[in-house]
Order: C-alpha cells, then sequence, then structure tokens
C-alpha cells in the first residue's frame, strides 16, 4: 500500500496538500486543471520535492527521507527519457546498474526486456534513429529491467499521436499487469484515464483528494472537476 | 533550484573554484604584503596609470564609434561574404597579439604599406609607436568585439517592429528616435565598458607599440619594475593599483553589458524596408569595406611577409614551437580540471563560490598574479625554472570566465533535462559525470578547450616576466627577434605562431563536436 500520510509537498513557493492511500497493484490516473499540482505530488513520491510535513510509506516502510534513487520506484519523464549519446541497450542497462558495468546474465535480461517491447535485436542503434514510439518502448524496457514495485508516468506519451499513445499505454498496462507494478501516471486527458486506470485521484485546488474508481468519478463529476473537464 | 536533490555533488566545483580564488587573492596579499606604504607613487607611476586612463577610453571611445555605423550596415545589407565576414569579427579574440602587432606595423608602420602609400605622394610617412600606434591596436582587437555586441542589440529587435516602422514609413530620423537610438542607449554603454576594461590591462601591445615614459601602461610599468630594476615594493604597488582599476571596471562592465559577443545566431538574417536609398547603401557599402579592410590587411600582411621566412626558421624558433605548444596544453588541461567541476557546482545552484570565481578572474591580471607567484617561489625555489608551469597557470585562470561563460549555460540545461532521471536511476556522483555530463558537454568542452589553447599559445604576458634568457614560448621568441630587428625571422614565426593557434582552436573545437549526438 502506497500511502501519503498528511502530507504538505512545497514546489517553489506554492504547496499541495495530499492525505490518502493507494493499493498495490493499481493503475491509478492523477488528473485535474493543469497548475493544480499533479506534477508536483509524482515527484514528491519520486523523491525529488521535498515533503515538509507528513510522511510517504510503502508497505509500512517510510520513504519520507530516501534518496529518488533508493525508492522503489521507476519514473518516466514528459522528454529526456532516453540519453542520445548512448546506445539503445545501454540506456536500458542504466536501469540494472547506472555504471554499465554488466555481467553476460544481464546483458541478455536487457536484451529480452527490449524483445518483450517489441524492440529485438535493435540495441545497438543509438535513439535518434528511432521513431517516437519505438524511444518510448525503449524507456519501457528500462522501467521493465528496473522491476520497481511503483511506476510514476508524467506524461511521457504527451508528444505522441492518440493512437501511437493508446498503444504505448496499452502496453504499460499490460507490463504492470504482468509485474504487480503500482501505476500512478499523471494525465490532462480524461481518456486515458478510461483506457488503463481503475482508479483516479484528483488534483485541484492545492489538494490531492482520495482515488476513486475512474468510470464513477468522470461519470458523474464533482465541481472543480466539472469545470475542467467542461460541458464534453 | 535550491532545494531539489541533484546528481552531482558541488564539492569539487566549489574546491576548484576555492582554488582559484586563493590563487587571485594570495597573491594580491603577497603583493600587499610587499608594496611598501612609504615608497608612495612617484612621477613616472602617475604618468603610467594617466596613459593607461587615457588610451583605454580613447580606445574604447574609437571601437564603439566606429562599430555603430559598421554594425548598422551588417545589420541592414545582405551581401555575399556576410556570414563569413561576421565569424571573421569573431578571430581577433584569439588572434595571438604579437601576431597582430606584426601585421599592423606591415601595413601602418613606418616602412609599411600605408607610407610607402603616402612617400608615392610625396607625403611624409606615419609613426605608430606611442599612443596613436597603442590605441590603433586597440581598436584593432575591439572594434570587432564591439561590433559584434552592437550587431547583437540590432539582432534583438524584433521584427515586428521593423514591420511597424515601415508601415508607419519611418524615415532615418523617426527609425533613429523609435528603434535605433533607444537599442544603442541600452547596449552602447556596456560595449565602452567591456572595451575599457579589456584595455585597461594592456600588456603586449603597450610593450611592443608603447613604451617609454609617455606611452607606459600600468601593467608594464609592473613589469618594468619588476624586470629592470628588481624593485618588488614598487611592483607591488603598481599591482594593487592596477587590481583596483581592473577590478572596478570589470565590475562597471557585468553591471552594464548583457551580452557576451560571441553567441551564436548573429548572422540571422531579419528583412528591412528601411535604408534603401542610394546614400544610405553607400554609406553602409563604405563602412562594411573599410572594417574588412581594416581587419584583413594585416592579417593579409602577417601571411605575405611571413611565407618567405618560414622556410629559413631557425632551430631556437621551433624550440620556442614546442614550448608553447606545451604550455597551451597544459593550460587547457589546467583550465578543464577547473572550469568543468565550476561549471557542475554553479548549474547545480549551490555553490556562489563557483560563480564569483568565474568573475574574479575578470578582474585578475595577469601581471599581478605573476608578480605575486615570483614573490611566494622566490624563497623556495628557482622561480625561473617554474617558468613553463607558472605561465599555463595563469594562462588557465586567465580563460577561466570565458570558459564559464560558454560551459554554465550548457551545464544548467544538461542538469534540468537529464538530473530528475539520473537521480531515479540512482546515477550520481561519478556514473553521472563519466556517463552524462561529460557526453553531453563535449561540444562546449571543445570549444572552450580551444579558445583555452589559442589564448595559452598566443599570450605574451607574464612568460615575459618569469623566462630567463634561455627559455622562451614562440610570442615571446618574436618579441626578441623583433628587439634586434630581424624581422624577416619574426615575420615567418609570427606566420608560424598564427597557424599554430588557429590550428588548435579548430581542431579542439571541432574535436568537440565531431560525432556528437545533439
Amino acid at each position: 500500500m502506497l500511502r501519503l500520510e498528511n502530507c504538505r509537498i512545497m514546489n517553489g513557493d506554492y504547496a499541495v496538500e495530499a492525505d490518502l492511500e493507494i493499493a498495490p497493484g493499481a493503475c491509478v490516473a492523477v488528473i485535474g486543471p493543469s497548475g493544480a499540482g499533479k506534477s508536483t505530488l509524482v515527484e514528491a513520491v519520486a523523491g525529488f520535492l521535498p515533503v515538509t510535513r507528513g510522511r510517504i510509506l510503502w508497505r509500512g516502510a517510510d520513504l519520507t527521507r530516501q534518496a529518488p534513487g533508493k525508492r522503489p520506484v521507476a519514473m518516466l519523464f514528459q522528454d529526456g527519457n532516453l540519453f542520445p549519446h548512448l546506445t539503445v541497450a545501454q540506456n536500458v542497462a542504466l536501469g540494472l546498474h547506472a555504471n554499465l558495468r554488466l555481467s553476460a546474465a544481464e546483458w541478455r535480461q536487457v536484451e529480452a526486456a527490449l524483445a518483450r517491447v517489441g524492440l529485438g535485436g535493435m540495441g545497438a542503434r543509438k535513439p535518434a534513429a528511432l521513431s517516437g514510439g519505438q524511444q518510448s518502448r525503449v524507456a519501457l524496457a528500462r522501467v521493465l529491467v528496473q522491476g520497481r514495485d511503483i511506476l510514476l508516468l508524467d506524461e511521457p506519451f504527451a508528444a505522441l499521436g492518440p493512437a501511437l499513445k493508446a498503444e504505448m499505454l496499452d502496453l504499460v498496462a499490460e507490463l504492470a499487469r504482468e509485474s504487480g507494478a503500482t501505476v500512478l501516471m499523471v494525465s490532462h486527458d480524461p481518456n486515458d484515464a478510461r483506457r488503463i486506470a481503475d482508479q483516479v485521484v484528483l488534483v485541484a485546488e492545492g489538494r490531492a483528494h482520495e482515488p476513486q474508481a475512474t468510470a464513477e468519478l468522470l461519470n458523474n463529476p464533482p465541481p472543480a472537476l466539472k469545470a475542467y473537464l467542461g460541458s464534453a | 533550484m535550491a532545494g531539489r536533490a541533484q546528481p552531482v555533488s558541488a564539492f569539487p566545483g566549489s574546491a576548484a573554484a576555492l582554488l582559484v580564488a586563493a590563487l587571485i587573492l594570495g597573491t594580491l596579499g603577497a603583493v600587499a604584503l610587499r608594496a611598501e606604504a612609504g615608497t608612495g607613487f612617484g612621477v613616472s607611476d602617475w604618468a603610467a596609470l594617466r596613459f593607461t586612463l587615457t588610451q583605454a577610453s580613447l580606445s574604447a571611445l574609437l571601437s564603439v564609434g566606429l562599430a555603430i555605423p559598421v554594425a548598422r550596415g551588417l545589420a541592414r545589407r545582405r551581401f555575399p561574404g556576410r556570414t563569413l565576414l561576421i565569424a571573421l569579427l569573431g578571430a581577433p579574440f584569439i588572434l595571438p597579439v604579437i601576431v597582430a602587432i606584426l601585421g599592423l606595423l606591415a601595413v601602418f608602420g613606418r616602412a609599411g604599406w600605408l607610407s610607402q602609400g603616402l612617400i608615392f605622394l610625396g607625403l611624409e610617412p606615419v609613426q605608430i609607436y606611442g599612443l596613436h600606434g597603442v590605441v590603433l591596436a586597440h581598436v584593432f582587437f575591439n572594434l570587432p568585439l564591439a561590433t559584434r555586441l552592437i550587431l547583437q542589440g540590432w539582432q534583438e529587435i524584433p521584427a515586428e517592429r521593423f514591420r511597424l516602422a515601415a508601415q508607419l514609413d519611418a524615415g532615418p530620423l523617426a527609425m533613429w528616435r523609435l528603434l535605433e537610438g533607444p537599442m544603442l542607449r541600452r547596449v552602447a554603454p556596456g560595449a565602452l565598458a567591456v572595451v575599457f576594461a579589456i584595455c585597461l590591462s594592456s600588456f603586449a601591445v603597450a610593450l611592443t607599440l608603447g613604451g617609454g615614459p609617455r606611452a607606459t601602461t600600468l601593467e608594464l610599468a609592473i613589469y618594468q619594475a619588476f624586470r629592470f630594476d628588481f624593485d618588488l615594493g614598487r611592483a607591488a604597488l603598481l599591482s594593487g593599483l592596477q587590481l583596483l582599476l581592473t577590478g572596478a571596471a570589470a565590475l562597471v562592465a557585468l553591471r552594464v553589458s548583457a551580452g557576451e559577443g560571441f553567441g551564436a545566431g548573429l548572422d540571422r538574417a531579419v528583412q528591412r524596408w528601411d535604408g534603401q536609398g542610394l546614400l544610405a547603401r553607400g554609406l553602409d557599402g563604405f563602412w562594411i569595406v573599410l572594417s574588412a579592410a581594416f581587419l584583413l590587411l594585416p592579417l593579409a600582411a602577417i601571411v605575405l611577409a611571413g611565407l618567405p621566412g618560414l622556410a629559413a626558421l631557425k632551430g631556437s624558433v621551433w624550440q620556442a614551437a614546442g614550448n608553447s605548444i606545451l604550455v597551451a596544453a597544459l593550460s587547457t588541461v589546467i583550465l578543464l580540471m577547473l572550469a568543468l567541476p565550476m561549471a557542475a557546482a554553479a548549474a547545480a545552484g549551490r555553490s556562489g563560490i563557483a560563480e564569483l570565481s568565474g568573475i574574479l578572474g575578470l578582474a585578475a591580471s595577469p601581471l599581478v598574479i605573476g608578480t605575486g607567484l615570483f614573490i611566494l617561489i622566490y624563497p623556495i625555489a628557482d622561480p625561473f625554472a617554474l617558468a613553463l608551469p607558472v605561465t599555463a597557470l595563469v594562462n588557465a585562470v586567465m580563460a577561466l570566465p570565458f570558459a564559464m561563460r560558454i560551459l554554465v549555460p550548457r551545464a544548467r540545461e544538461v542538469l534540468g533535462r537529464y538530473g530528475r532521471l539520473s537521480l531515479s536511476l540512482d546515477m550520481q556522483g561519478w556514473a553521472f559525470v563519466r556517463r552524462v555530463y561529460l557526453p553531453r558537454m563535449r561540444a562546449q568542452t571543445g570549444f572552450a578547450a580551444g579558445l583555452a589553447a589559442a589564448l595559452s599559445m598566443g599570450d605574451l604576458g607574464v612568460v615575459a616576466l618569469f623566462a630567463d634568457p634561455d627559455f622562451a614560448t614562440l610570442p615571446l621568441q618574436i618579441y626578441r627577434l623583433m628587439g634586434a630587428y630581424r624581422m624577416e625571422a619574426a615575420a615567418g614565426a609570427a606566420l608560424l605562431l598564427l597557424m599554430l593557434s588557429m590550428g588548435a582552436f579548430w581542431i579542439l573545437d571541432r574535436g568537440g563536436r565531431w560525432h556528437a549526438e545533439a
């Protein structure tokens, strides 16, 4: 269980408050108006922003003071998820050892992860030689070898076209189901939530609300969400 | 980005910055302790101060005054070779001073092209030594810099403004009142301050074209007190004065100057509708041709004069060239070892000292650091035996402010883009430096290394202080050949130095960009 206990997260001069629980293995969308603090919430879980009050717990262990790389968390960002000067295989291998010293078995693991996301045999290429969708797959292969309990997505597929984005979201859901990872994904598109999320956390007016079942919340939105979604 | 975690520690950068600060302030302290307050300033010292201020003011006024019409012409004309000419405006920055002086002598000297033309017309030849020679050389170096700074101001006027002015049918006077006047009032003071500050610490120009009681700068006076009279107290006193002057000027220059003059994108074309009249075109053409000739003729003269001498170069010149390459290589390594960690620390936003030390280098004078190092080394070792490493070290510190301006913005970009990803992969410290920071900084590192190598290769400053008769770098050897009136050998050696400086810059800059992914 991922628990944000009475948290206050500082991002520059504004704060987001959160007091909520997310079940292990759940796939949760974080939605809300832009600037309300969606990214702030996931960045606090990742350990990039200071939590000035409260605690963040995973299966009872306190993460609040842990360094980002030591948390059971893997994260994909809006952009810059791959290092352009490293090969595809090296980018994936970073998920096992950041110093890139891998055993033969580990390199085979990298190759298997690439095959799993549909990029078998492409390990020697540089990211620039791949399409946008393929680059996203490389990042997902890295998440796969990282094998962390929690996966945070800060709109990493926002630059892809609608069909490609849907494809990537389905792949995320599939991989998470296989590994049992808990997914927290920021999105400004309610269709993303409907597509793969069981639950939705609404962030509005400096507050992250308790997760609610996706269909229930989106079909019957509270005023703050209604204002954001509009009449459509 | 205070408060945010960063994958790179600020500690090495802060340590490097402390080292630089200790070197600059420590040598100053050593100098200050030796300065005897009792001796006070003599007549010649006041004359040196007066000359320093006079030549710097004149150089700044002339450089910026001439740069305005040149920049204006470049801003509103399109012609073949324009991009090349603008790129050439950056060349004097890495042109060895002694090479330029030989070129200027070949054009403006007593036996130069201009004088020969005047004699042919039955007129008196021109005289280049003294105040006007010093100012001429400074304008040669700083007119291109000022032109770039002011051109940047012109380019920063939004294209919409020019469209609006065209729609209002604004004539030259209205253009001036609406666009050009306000821009120049913003940009010109910065350019003046930068050129003034640069000319304050002029040493090599004053050494070769000035001299004598009426044309001695403070830097030159420090050198003379040191080298001819071995009067450490007086050298120290002059050093203190020089530091006050350059420090104050550097502060003013930093305060009023916005751009940096070697940024990219200066060749961008902005469509203009004004200045289409015959007079305006003629004037722009006149200024562009004049400035191009002023810049290119001395360079052409060096090549022409140097070619015959190049084949007849003696062993001593080759030996000096070898020393110069060693100094430049060592200096470049020292610079990178200081600047790369300092840039990382400054970009991580957790090391005020790193940014401060970078700026401190602008105010530091090589002769003052050299004097201080001499005072510090003298009791424990033979300073003359350490000429090579000391020259390399001082050159590295002098190149540091420029390197920081090149490296810090890129380091900010790298940390901003890849910092969080690296942290989430638990990639920190050396792993981050080796796998991400250094590879991503490669192009900028190459550019900074190229500048440092070229500057060091062509430097004639602290080496003049430390070298005994058996040791010389190539610029010093050229100076000695000039002193012995062996002008052909000097010209040949100057051409060699020109090729070494430009070659070092080209190789390092290219090497950095070669196969570097965007």
